[in-house]
């Protein structure tokens, strides 16, 4: 029974009532993935699972078993992600605590928008070649909140990595 | 959280003889279940995790299409079928809770969430029939903004949360259900109850039994469909008043109408009501309103949530006149 946390491989804990939040945060150090609601409320916790954005706290450790975890620490390869200095150039944070879980939601997010994957305000269904307008762009990141209103700058950040400047 | 075993089901008998257990409950995407665990109104002593049966989507022998039971609410809402035959269904799934969400939750577990009532959720401090049979509803005198207003009773006046299944009401869905003697189907419109003196009995589902995949009837493709939920926020918000609908016009009139409400009774509601004013009838603003108001006669308000009968009968003319555009 193991999951991959950022490449390593972890073992699952034995009381299956440790959230994969909790796993990462209390028994393997990984605090950059935050708890801010505990109830899928906020988007602070989310991480990737496989490659897809998944809320941590409302995921068990358990429910991982087999599967590859990716947290705000497992997206610096040597440097920082771009869309890491994105959100320093653009202002896309104040106090950073929902940080981590915006950057680890967006770089999915992006993958889900080339992959051709709708919203809730795609205008056509049909389309194979969704605009990444900033309309778009907001209601796909509406599961990340910001107490701090840093909005402008997130989205500003997230234009400028990969709707301005292409794929990065 | 009480303590629980967790076990992964291979196949659907083998899920059928972990769910038999007493106190054991099947595990999709787990985005309400370990919620609810976790404010210990929900306390089951085994999961078993069901995420790993039938999740695709084909097409069946009669031009519908069947879903699996653990197809992620962002796999439905993406399909090419889906969104090309079904619009309205996509619609309603990419309406509901986050992406994040939508990739965690199953198509079964979306259809089995419980309320957002928020008396229901707090287990030390509130009475809630539906949680603890028998106590008393305090939603009923108390903060009921969100509530219902078709169809409740004196037990309880929850609604139930989903977008999607306000979709699969007016597409005249079917759920297959295994359970210890076989499979058997029931009618989408059957299978969640209203409250009545047992609102903690909230579907036909007996304890055990596994939900396998959901079945769509074809849909015409002279048919026009559309979703719109009104909310507090313009995303990330449970629906106030949802309404899916489904037109089919011929020769200027109206030959096929369905229309369903979310968001105003404890069951997604099919508004039969509203559908027998506007069959066979010419297509105008004037008629949707009246369709509308049949229907909504039969609201009772509570104390916060009268505005939620005007605010249905409004989307509802509104939805079906974006479906007629011109026609109307
Ligand atoms: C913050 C937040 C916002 C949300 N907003 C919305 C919204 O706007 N609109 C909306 O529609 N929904 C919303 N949701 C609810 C969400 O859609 C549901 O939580 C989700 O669909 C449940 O699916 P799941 O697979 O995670 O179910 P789980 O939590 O795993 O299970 C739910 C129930 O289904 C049972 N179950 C699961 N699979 C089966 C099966 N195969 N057979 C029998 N029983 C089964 C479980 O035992 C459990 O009782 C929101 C949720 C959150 C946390
Ligand atoms: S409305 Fe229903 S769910 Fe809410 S407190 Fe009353 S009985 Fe419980
Ligand atoms: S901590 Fe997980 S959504 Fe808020
Ligand atoms: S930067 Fe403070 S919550 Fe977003």
């Amino acid at each position: 029974m193991a999951l991959t946390v950022n490449g390593a491989p972890v073992p699952v804990p034995t009381d299956p009532r440790v959230s994969l939040l909790d796993l990462l945060r209390e028994r393997l150090d990984l605090t950059g993935t935050k708890k801010g609601c505990n109830q899928g409320a906020c988007g602070a916790c989310t991480v990737l699972l496989d490659g897809e954005r998944v809320l941590s706290c409302l995921t068990l450790a358990v429910q991982a078993d087999g599967r590859s975890v990716t947290t705000i620490e497992g997206l610096v390869e040597g440097a920082m992600h771009p869309l890491q200095q994105a959100f320093i150039e653009h202002d896309g944070f104040q106090c950073g605590y929902c940080t981590p879980g915006q950057i680890c939601s967006a770089v999915a997010m992006v993958e889900e928008w080339r992959r051709g994957s709708p919203s809730n305000v795609t205008q056509d269904l049909a389309d194979s070649a969704i605009e990444l307008t900033h309309d778009e762009l907001r209601e796909r990141m509406s599961g990340n909140l910001c107490r701090c209103g840093a909005h402008n700058g997130i989205v500003d950040a997230i234009v400028a990595t990969y709707v301005t400047e292409g794929a990065r | 959280m009480i303590e629980f075993t967790y076990a992964r089901a291979s196949d659907p008998s083998h899920a059928l003889l972990l769910g038999a257990a007493q106190d054991a409950r099947f595990l999709g995407g787990g985005t309400n279940l370990v919620d609810l665990m976790r404010e210990t109104v929900e306390r089951p002593r085994e999961l078993v995790d069901v995420t790993g049966l039938a999740s695709g989507i084909e097409e069946t022998a009669s031009g519908g299409l069947r879903i699996g039971a653990a197809t992620r609410n962002t796999a439905l809402a993406e399909h090419p079928l889906v969104r090309s035959r079904y619009p309205v269904l996509s619609r309603a799934v990419l309406a509901g809770a986050s992406a994040q969400i939508r990739n965690m939750a199953t198509v079964a577990g979306n259809l089995l969430q419980r309320t957002r009532c928020s008396y229901f959720y707090d287990e030390d401090g509130s009475r809630c029939n539906k949680r603890a049979p028998g106590q008393g509803c305090d939603a009923l005198e108390g903060l009921n903004r969100g509530h219902a207003i078709l169809g409740a009773s004196d037990a309880c006046v929850a609604v139930h949360p989903s977008d999607m299944c306000v979709a699969l009401a007016v597409l005249d869905a079917t759920v297959e259900i295994e359970g210890a003697e076989g499979t058997r189907q029931i009618a989408f419109a059957d299978f969640h109850r209203l409250p009545g003196d047992t609102p903690h009995a909230e579907t036909l589902l007996q304890p055990g039994e596994l939900i396998t995949a959901i079945e769509l009837p074809p849909l015409s493709n002279e048919a026009r469909s559309a979703y719109r939920k009104v909310r507090d926020r313009s995303s990330y918000a449970f629906a106030l008043v949802s309404v899916a609908a489904v037109l089919r016009l011929e020769g200027g009139t109206i030959a096929e109408a369905r229309v369903a409400l979310g968001g105003v009774a404890h069951k997604p509601w099919r508004a039969a009501k509203a559908e027998a004013i506007l069959i066979g009838q010419a297509p105008s603003p004037e008629l949707f309103r009246r369709a509308a108001d049949a229907e909504l006669t039969q609201a009772r308000p509570l104390r916060d949530n009268g505005f939620k009968i005007e605010l249905a009968a409004r989307t509802i003319t509104a939805v079906l006149s974006d479906i007629a555009g011109d026609a109307a």
